[in-house]
């Protein structure tokens, strides 16, 4: 819509750079606020589960508290260890955020709100997702520290592993759909989620994929790399100041992404709850703006994600490659031949 | 040797240096990591070394020392009026208890009769103690597997018990309230409500429990078969309390030697016998239900009397040895006096608990991982004052 | 089993050795040098199975040092405590760390703090003070102006 407009007044190559700088304006805003917004939902979601109160002095009720804690990151001094690999010491926190920035390019944040409908949408996310794994390994090695290399050891094989599982959830997902567009796959939901039109293997995908990829973004119970107790921070041990705000930073980014990646396969994205061909039903939901839609359900995504945090003890390392080779990963490709099942033999709504 | 290039250091230095150097890896090219003395984990001050071979451990040894105040030496020139308060800061977690195996020795030298209403408030502060231990204990060690909001919900409890003991003695933590002859001053008058109304609170606190932490999977995954005592190991390292039990001795020092009016209450000594991690948790957290068992049976009617029995203002204990057991809420604390007929004791030996549980934890955990450390040091329920005296 | 009978059994073992029973428990008195094979007899011995070792300890007697040992039977519940008596100038005896393996960090303890050295004992260094410190801190003679104050 807006690329219309631009494109009708100016010429062409002017357009496109204002869409550019617009387009990362827009980003990078949008990564401060989630930033902001997930680290103070968290901590209060934390508190109310632990019965106390949370942040709540700085700003009213609280909400100035990451400001704040962003400020006090910003203004400390940045230790670089002596025997530390500088260049690649420095390099680490960029990758894992400009990891984090090329993932947001397909993901649909509303109704024609989307920076790029590559036609092959979800393939790009699961590869450039794989990507991160180097930026916490550069960041594990080069600390020269014995407990970030345990640690980011220990992060690598585990990422690498859940990748399997959650991309063949994904993968049960795009059987249904036949594209591989997230414009498309959500246009498919117009008449039903896709978690309640193919039912059951989409349950277990859905399972599989909310498993995986609290593993892969290590949140407990799966953050044996950064367990507190055992082994200091992991990998961001000899991290402090501005690269240790970014790592943090891309945390909570990374859960918001694969949250709004699960929120736009099983649960459609900015499409409204749609039952069937019950016309006046759907016409009621579709007064709710779409973006509120998606930002409702990414959010409940993410509450769920932080439940598991607080609920759950930490998987032993052993024990987190045997729930994924031993378990995960055979469910996941019976799963992915059931619904390939189901798709031919057209047993969903 | 870069460094050494770069810097100009005085002689220390550079051997410290050398020495890191050296012992950062051995000949087979294992790693040696410290675990402490400053944990994220509250354990105390405990510093051990650790040798891996990737993740899994070859050798643990315990460097002790950190926190020792030498109260054996310092009680020589104390008097025995005075040296029981010392113990409440070795294991801080059940003063009670340790003050009462301290009176009670010196109770033993004296050979003085303590009213029956003294042995009742004595019973029913140690059983509340030995709650409030395992509390603490529930607690931290949940958050050392990870899940950080058994903490909280523990703390709530162990924060009524000390609320009560706190308008009775006047201290929440090291609580000086046993006296040789009795306890030192008369009840609160709210002490009977308040219990009554903790124990009522606390029936239905311990099925939320077993919800969160017991029957959870991944717990049972991470205790099971993990850092394994046998029997006959567990006599033989002198292991003690919760740890021994687990392993299926009878060594409740409650129902062997019993004290004050043990004797006369009804509870059931706690056995398990598979040794492993999850059988020290289900003993500690079934040790809790017997306790409050306990304060239950005795809060109801407790004798009308004195609450001191009369004795002189400086005690002199005659010529001789007294050793006094009692089962604290981490195994058998013994006290040991060695008296020349004076003021002041002789020689006095604390029988540690945790000293001779801690002696089987390289054991225990030698051939596992890490995660596996962690947990079995949690269920061994160390206090590191205790240790180091 | 009483403790006449345990004193008949004891001398049966070692002829040369006294009794004192005016404590709560039978305390038995042995030469440093009979030690160990006495302990490993009534270790393994029927009837006697005094397998719980719960206290290693060392009285300064500023003549002479006593080593104390209190044992008990998970099987029979008796206890006894056994008592040998070192020189003070040069305090040796065999460890019972082999037989015993609560023994091993008690030792050390006492090596730390009295200067008893332990025969045979696997890794006897200091537990408790720091590696570097000298002296011998519990002993009755133990002079520090800097860290200790006399009451």
């Amino acid at each position: 819509m807006i690329q219309e407009w631009l494109n009708n007044h100016f010429n062409p190559t002017l357009a496109l750079l204002t869409e550019f700088i617009l387009v990362g304006l827009l980003a990078i805003m949008l990564f401060a606020l989630l930033g902001l917004i997930l680290v103070f939902m968290e901590r209060k979601v934390a508190a109310v589960m632990q019965i106390r109160l949370g942040p709540n002095r700085v700003g009213p009720k609280g909400i100035f508290q990451t400001t704040a804690d962003t400020l006090k990151l910003v203004m400390k001094e940045g230790l670089v260890p002596d025997g530390a690999d500088k260049f690649l010491f420095n390099l680490a926190p960029f990758v894992v955020m400009i990891v984090a920035m090329l993932i947001l390019a397909p993901i649909a944040f509303a109704k024609n709100f989307q920076i790029w409908d590559i036609n092959i949408g979800v393939l790009y996310l699961t590869a450039i997702s794989s990507l991160s794994v180097i930026g916490i390994l550069m960041a594990g090695w080069a600390s020269n520290n014995k407990y970030s290399l345990l640690g980011a050891m220990r992060s690598g094989a585990q990422i690498v592993s859940y990748e399997l599982s959650a991309g063949l959830s994904v993968l049960s997902i795009i059987v249904m759909t036949g594209s591989l567009s997230i414009n498309d796959i959500i246009l498919s939901q117009q008449n039903g989620w896709w978690i309640f039109k193919a039912h059951i293997p989409a349950i277990i995908s859905f399972f599989i994929f909310i498993t995986a990829v609290t593993a892969e973004t290590n949140r407990a119970p799966f953050d044996m790399a950064e367990a507190e107790s055992e082994l200091t921070a992991g990998f961001h041990t000899e991290y402090s100041g501005m690269r240790f705000a970014l790592f943090f930073l891309a945390e909570y980014i990374n859960i918001f992404i694969v949250c709004a990646i699960g929120a736009t396969l099983f649960f459609g994205g900015w499409m409204p709850l749609h039952i069937g061909h019950w016309e006046g039903f759907n016409h009621i939901m579709d007064y709710i703006p779409s973006s509120i839609w998606f930002f409702g359900k990414t959010i409940g995504l993410i509450f769920l994600i932080m439940w598991f945090r607080w609920t759950f003890p930490r998987l032993r390392i052993d024990q987190l490659l045997n729930l994924e080779w031993k378990y995960l990963l055979p469910i996941s490709m019976f799963n992915l031949i059931l619904m390939t099942v189901i798709a031919i033999m057209g047993w969903h709504f | 040797m870069a460094i050494e290039k770069r810097l100009r250091r005085p002689d220390k230095y550079d051997q410290a240096i050398k020495m890191v150097e050296e012992i950062g890896t051995t000949t087979e090219g294992d790693l040696i990591i410290n675990v402490g003395p400053q944990h994220p984990a509250t354990h105390g001050v405990l510093h051990l070394v650790l040798t891996l071979n990737g993740e899994t451990i070859k050798k643990v040894e315990p460097h002790l020392g950190y926190i020792h105040r030498s109260i054996e030496k310092m009680c020589e020139s104390l008097s025995y009026r005075q040296f029981i308060y010392v113990t409440s800061r070795m294991d801080y977690l059940s003063s009670h208890i340790n003050n009462h195996a301290c009176a009670l020795c010196v109770e033993k030298g004296l050979q003085v009769e303590v009213p029956q209403r003294a042995q009742h408030i004595r019973v029913i502060m140690d059983e509340l103690t030995r709650i409030a231990s395992h509390e603490l204990w529930w607690g931290a060690m949940a958050m050392d597997l990870g899940a950080f909001t058994p903490f909280f919900h523990a703390f709530r409890e162990r924060e009524t018990i000390t609320d009560i003991m706190e308008k009775t003695c006047g201290a929440r933590l090291t609580m000086n309230y046993m006296v040789p002859g009795g306890v030192m001053a008369e009840l609160h008058p709210d002490f009977q409500k308040d219990v009554k109304s903790f124990i009522q609170l606390y029936k239905k606190k311990i099925h939320e429990y077993n919800e969160l932490v017991t029957g959870n999977v991944i717990f049972q995954n991470r205790m099971k078969s993990i850092g394994i005592l046998s029997y006959e190991d567990a006599i033989s390292y002198g292991c003690s309390g919760p740890v021994a039990r687990a392993s299926g001795v009878h060594c409740d020092i409650r129902k062997l030697y019993p004290y004050d009016i043990y004797s006369k209450v009804e509870f059931d000594e706690v056995i398990e016998s598979a040794g492993d991690s999850f059988a020290r948790y289900l003993v500690r957290l079934q040790e809790m239900q017997q306790s409050i068992r306990i304060v239950e049976q005795l809060i109801e009617d407790i004798p009308e009397g004195d609450f001191q029995a009369k004795t002189k203002a400086v005690l002199k204990l005659p010529k001789g040895e007294f050793y006094q057991r009692v089962e604290t809420a981490r195994g058998e604390l013994g006290v040991y006096i060695v008296s020349e007929g004076g003021t002041t004791p002789y020689r006095i030996k604390f029988r540690s608990p945790g000293f001779s549980n801690l002696s089987a934890l390289e054991h225990m955990v030698k051939g596992l991982k890490i995660g596996d450390l962690v947990a079995a040091m949690g269920t061994l329920d160390l206090v590191i004052p205790d240790i180091d005296r | 089993m009483t403790n006449e009978d345990l004193k008949i059994k004891f001398t049966e073992l070692l002829p040369a050795i006294t009794f004192d029973e005016s404590g709560e428990w039978l305390n038995v008195f042995v030469a440093p040098g009979e030690l160990k094979s006495f302990a490993q007899q009534i270790r393994i011995m029927p009837g006697l199975d005094f397998d719980y070792l719960f206290c290693l300890t060392c009285v300064d007697w500023k003549t002479h040092f006593t080593m104390v040992y209190h044992f008990s039977s998970t099987i029979h519940r008796h206890n006894i405590v056994l008592k040998s008596k070192l020189d003070r100038d040069n305090p040796e005896i065999e460890t019972l760390s082999d037989i015993w393996r609560t023994a091993e960090m008690l030792e050390r303890e006492v090596y730390d703090l009295f200067g008893v050295k332990f025969l045979d004992h696997p890794d006897l260094r200091r537990l408790i003070m720091p590696d570097d410190w000298e002296g011998w801190p519990l002993r009755k003679d133990y002079e520090d102006p800097i860290n200790m104050i006399k009451l």
